[in-house]
């Protein structure tokens, strides 16, 4: 069931519009290799992605190093895989995802994002057009975030044998010279910054499943961060740490610079933005908002001499109107992550050992 | 955030601080030795960690965690046959999302689902019937858990099932009952507990009467509390006020939610679906008398323990284990042996590591390192510092 994007019809008959797809369902002909998987790869990914470089259809995209070089002095690599219930969801969608957390993975380094592959298994019987309407949302994504779209791969598994669609994208990117971004440098009197309100990613999907029967109009914060980052870096160009909070949510992420940086994290939890429907939702279902995933939001470590000019650029930022420094790294205790309550005490901010499991009473 | 807010307030705490420490001046055995306050919730001992209530507390006072987190004091026996349940052949076997990680003596609901159990999270016994009504040829079951507070849904439940003829849904009941573990708290001869503070949630379904043998026969001032921090620090003020006006009375802080008599409806609902068993094995403490409840006769159908095989297979606790101390406040969490080393929450070992709601695994997760002295503002130091 192997199946490249690459097909050898000549582009110009696809423009002539030959090759649609006429199914109304995916069947497990369109990952045979034969003409049924070739009308797919035309109509539905091309018909998305067409691009200078994706549109030769060989088995790889070819690019210049010249002008990657160009951008910076070392190339960032990444990728991720998509599996999300329900597809479409408030604000957002498995396709925005895809490109999104690819380009934020690659943004997090200091790189210029620059191009993806994407690679698909569907299920047998996805609807053609939930398809259409996903990669027609990764180009979306892809245009938004100045990123092409320029290699793939298509795969078709039996009914069962995938959960309707995943996605997987890789992406490459530049970082420029000068950028040392590491999750290793958090040092004492550091100060931490997010560029806007935590969790609605992960309360908008619990919340999608339908399972709670609890309303609310929080929508996923899916979007890329690469021109933020780079707004940030013009500001302060040794942003000493930085990641993007997306599984496992702001704590996580917080722990996992305090490890590496063998140094402590106190946060302020009045600072932390947090929407009050985000915060309902977690009050009702026992869950924490610092463990909620996010898919547009960024965790920065910077000296705090630059914190308020950062602060400052991010909320003059679409991606960042809500950007605030919640806490600061402190010597000891190492590896820890503490939260002063706005109550007036004071706890320990520690890995999660699983998934988050709502408590029972 | 409404309603949530005004029972958070830093500068209400701040007051209660100073007259709670006035208070406890006052208490001749605070001079002794630390007075000792068992919250009895497992909802209480989560609030306590989560807002760091311990910090903001004089070191002559104490919260002893108690046994009324329902996950944690579940024996493995109990576990074995949620999933020899779970295995069987056209079964949907419905859980709480905490319970899924409990430790069987071999594994978890989480690791039966992952071997092919249907095991499925649901957040009312509600959802499981609405299962069975829209799968006719499975048998649903739901795993009923909980003590008064999540008794009277999952009795309501079993009521809604038998109007409706649903025969496809059946509870393997777990429920238990807290007064009966609190009297053998007080019974035990080590104990060294200077007052309680009452469960909010399940004294909202028993009311504040069933509490009165603890202030009358074993003269410990006793508070109900509710569960956000204000609540909490305005119930130890008042059980602190008794002891240094050498009282002990049952009082209600949490007067919004809790009437005295309780509810009624849901008091009868409990009656009519549940009995008491004559004995019901807690991990950590052994068995206690007249402890938990099981399905009346008359809705045999619907109790899985009588529809289905269970192994019924008592499990001793590990016996480096030191729950039962624990609870009973006379050593700290990490006083135990194994606390920490060869009992975290990723491999639990006791039942208190299990939970989050659990003394161990709050300890651990949210306390294990003192972090009053780091902070600049909030005083009080901590004599149970880093472990």
């Amino acid at each position: 069931m192997t199946a490249p994007f690459v097909c050898s019809v000549p582009l110009e008959d696809m423009q002539r519009g030959r090759g649609k797809v006429r199914d109304a369902t995916i069947t497990l002909a369109h990952g045979s290799g034969g003409k049924a998987m070739r009308d797919l790869i035309r109509d539905v990914i091309l018909g998305a992605f067409n691009n200078p470089l994706l549109a030769p259809l060989e088995d790889q995209a070819v690019i210049g190093l010249n002008e990657l070089a160009s951008g910076g002095d070392r190339l960032a690599f990444t990728t991720d895989t998509f599996v999300v219930h329900p597809l479409f969801f408030p604000g957002g969608d498995i396709g925005r995802l895809a490109v999104n957390g690819t380009v934020n993975d690659l943004a997090v380094s200091g790189a210029r994002p620059l191009y993806l592959s994407c690679g698909l298994v569907l299920e047998e019987g996805l609807p053609v057009e939930t398809l259409r309407r996903v990669t027609t949302s990764m180009r979306e994504a892809a245009d938004l975030a100045g990123v092409l779209v320029v290699t793939g791969d298509t795969k078709v598994v039996e009914r069962g044998a995938a959960d309707k669609l995943f996605i997987n994208t890789a992406g490459i990117g530049v970082v420029p010279a000068g950028v040392n971004i590491s999750a290793s440098r958090a040092r004492a009197g550091d100060k931490v910054i997010v560029n806007g309100y935590l969790g609605d990613h992960g309360c908008a999907i619990l919340l999608a499943r339908n399972e709670l029967a609890l309303e609310t109009d929080v929508e996923t914060d899916c979007q890329p961060l690469s021109g933020l980052v780079q707004t940030m870096l013009s500001v302060c160009p040794d942003i000493h740490c930085l990641r993007d909070a997306t599984r496992g949510g702001l704590a996580t992420v917080l722990n996992e610079f305090a490890q590496s940086s063998q140094a402590a994290i106190r946060l302020n939890e009045n600072a932390l933005p947090i929407r009050e429907a985000v915060r309902g939702a977690c009050e009702i279902l026992g869950l924490d908002p610092l463990y909620l995933a996010n898919e547009g939001k960024l965790v920065a470590i910077a000296p705090a001499e630059f914190a308020d000019p950062l602060v400052a650029a991010m909320r003059a930022h679409t991606c960042g109107e809500q950007a605030a420094i919640i806490g600061e790294v402190v010597e000891a205790p190492a590896g820890v992550v503490m939260l002063n309550t706005g109550f007036g005490g004071g706890r320990i901010v520690d890995l999660l050992v699983g998934e988050q499991l709502p408590r029972i009473c | 955030m409404k309603y949530i807010d005004e029972f958070r307030d830093p500068v209400k705490a701040r007051i209660l601080r100073t007259e709670i420490n006035q208070l406890v001046e006052r208490i001749e055995t605070a001079r002794r030795r630390p007075l000792q306050i068992m919250e009895v919730c497992g909802g209480h001992t989560h609030a306590i960690f989560r807002y760091g209530l311990k910090q903001m507390l004089p070191p002559a006072v104490e919260f002893v965690h108690g046994p009324g987190c329902p996950v944690c004091v579940l024996p493995m026996g109990r576990v074995d046959d949620c999933i020899a349940l779970a295995e069987q052949p056209g079964v949907i076997f419905t859980t709480f999302g905490d319970a899924m990680r409990v430790p069987g003596s071999q594994k978890t609901l989480l690791q039966a689902k992952a071997n092919g159990a249907d095991v499925r999270m649901v957040y009312s016994p509600l959802d499981a019937l609405k299962l069975a009504r829209e799968n006719p040829q499975r048998e649903v079951i739901f795993f009923g858990l909980g003590f008064e507070t999540t008794m009277p849904s999952t009795a309501m439940t079993v009521l809604a099932a038998r109007r409706e003829g649903v025969r496809n849904f059946s509870l393997f009941c777990n429920h238990i009952t807290i007064i009966p573990t609190i009297k053998a708290i007080l019974d035990s001869p080590d104990l060294h507990l200077d007052g309680f503070l009452g469960p909010g949630h399940v004294s909202l379904v028993i009311g504040t009467r069933p509490y009165e043998f603890i202030a009358g026969n074993y003269h410990k001032p006793i508070v109900i509390a509710g569960f956000e921090p204000l609540d909490l620090l305005q119930a130890l003020w008042m059980v602190l006020k008794q002891l240094a006006e050498g009282r002990s009375a049952v009082e209600n802080q949490y007067a919004r939610v809790v009437p005295p008599e309780g509810n009624s409806a849901a008091l009868a609902a409990i009656h009519e679906v549940f009995e008491l068993r004559e004995f019901f094995e807690w991990r950590g403490l052994g068995s206690i008398d007249h402890s938990g409840v099981r399905i009346r006769e008359a809705f045999a159908g619907f109790d899985a323990e009588k529809r289905f095989r269970v192994p019924n297979l008592k499990i001793a606790d590990p016996k480096s284990c030191q729950c039962g101390e624990v609870l009973k406040g006379v050593i700290k969490p990490h006083e135990c042996k194994i606390f920490g080393a060869a009992c975290t929450p990723e491999t639990p070992l006791g039942a208190l590591m299990v939970s989050s709601e659990g003394a161990c695994a709050a300890y651990y997760n949210f306390g294990r390192i003192d972090i009053s002295g780091l902070r600049g503002n909030a005083g009080g130091t901590d004599r149970r510092a880093a472990v």
